[in-house]
């Protein structure tokens, strides 16, 4: 089974991590993604997908959640963007095809896609 | 939907929203048989017979938000639709087990399509749930539990961004040596 050395990875891993924590504390950046049933349906785990292979790509240290259904379901696909010290975005319909441009615009130039906002929570 | 990866991650999800602390999943492909089963079992906190009756039917759900349910409902009409059939047991304050059973070659039965983005979506949850997962394939399996993972990572949270990105090659390279070497499941469903 060579699972056991992906296991092994991952503990070399944790040593490497743990290191870099003492020096860099959090990434400041958290992305959360609603995964409800309405979520799902309208493209939730695709956009999750690309948000994962965008943040790779461009070497952005930023954390990804989901979370269920928060009732907003016609504007699903919705995407929170959290930074410290900013106020948090929620964007709406954010299908996999919007998402470079939303990680470009919003976390490498750090502007907010106006078009795309439905909402918006002062840290 | 138009995988049955979907279907998982929303059986997933409905396990996360009861609360379960642990998710046991295992896919069953019996090529023989000609059978593909998936089961979801959690630690929820359960139904009792008659939210269980309802839980079929498109017009229930527990949700205040909204008032439809079409999850459970939507699976069960797929597997139907293959000569199979979705089961559901449920016991209040101990969990419940999903199974979905297919006729695996019959023309009508959705790819599983991308099992790790399904397995991604409920790990990264904002809710902590362990997962334990196979996927048997013939005579090969696919298997991990997150518990373990979370042993050895200690402190360091799994949806830490560099772990993440050890999780999302690790799931992808379970699934190439599943399928014998091709990419993803749904690709090699159809080269089969």
């Amino acid at each position: 089974m060579p699972k056991l050395k992906s296991l092994d990875e991952l503990r070399k891993l944790r040593e490497q991590v743990q290191e870099d924590i003492t020096t860099r504390v959090e990434t400041g950046t958290t992305i959360i993604v609603g995964m409800g049933t309405c979520g799902i349906a309208a493209g939730a785990r695709e956009t999750m997908r690309v948000i994962l292979e965008e943040l790779r790509k461009r070497e952005i240290e930023a954390h990804v959640t989901t979370v269920g259904c928060i009732g907003m379901c016609m504007r699903e696909p919705l995407v929170d963007i959290e930074q410290a010290g900013k106020p948090r975005i929620t964007y709406g319909n954010v299908t996999s095809d919007k998402v470079p441009r939303l990680i470009e615009e919003h976390l490498i130039k750090g502007n907010v896609v106006n078009e795309w906002v439905v909402g918006r929570l002062s840290g | 939907m138009r995988e049955l990866s979907l279907h998982l991650l929303d059986l997933m999800e409905n396990s996360l929203e009861a609360g379960a602390s642990r998710i046991e999943v295992e896919i069953v492909e019996d090529t023989a048989r000609n059978r593909l089963t998936i089961s979801v079992s959690d630690n929820g906190r359960g139904m009792d017979p008659q939210t269980l009756e309802r839980v079929a039917d498109p017009f229930f759900t527990t949700r205040t938000t909204r008032h439809v349910g079409l999850g459970i409902p939507l699976f069960k009409a797929a597997a139907q639709r293959c000569n199979g059939d979705l089961k559901i047991v449920s016991q209040p304050g101990v969990g419940t087990r999903v199974v979905a059973d297919f006729e695996r070659d019959h023309i009508d039965r959705a790819p599983l399509g991308d099992v790790p983005g399904t397995l991604l979506g409920v790990i990264l949850s904002h809710r902590q749930c362990d997962v334990r997962f196979a996927h048997r394939f013939d005579g090969r399996v696919f298997e991990f539990d997150t518990r373990r993972m979370r042993q050895i990572l200690g402190d360091i949270p799994l949806d830490h961004p560099q772990v993440r990105v050890w999780l999302e090659d690790y799931l992808a390279e379970g699934y190439r040596e599943l399928y014998g070497g091709r990419d993803t499941g749904s690709r090699a469903e159809t080269a089969l």
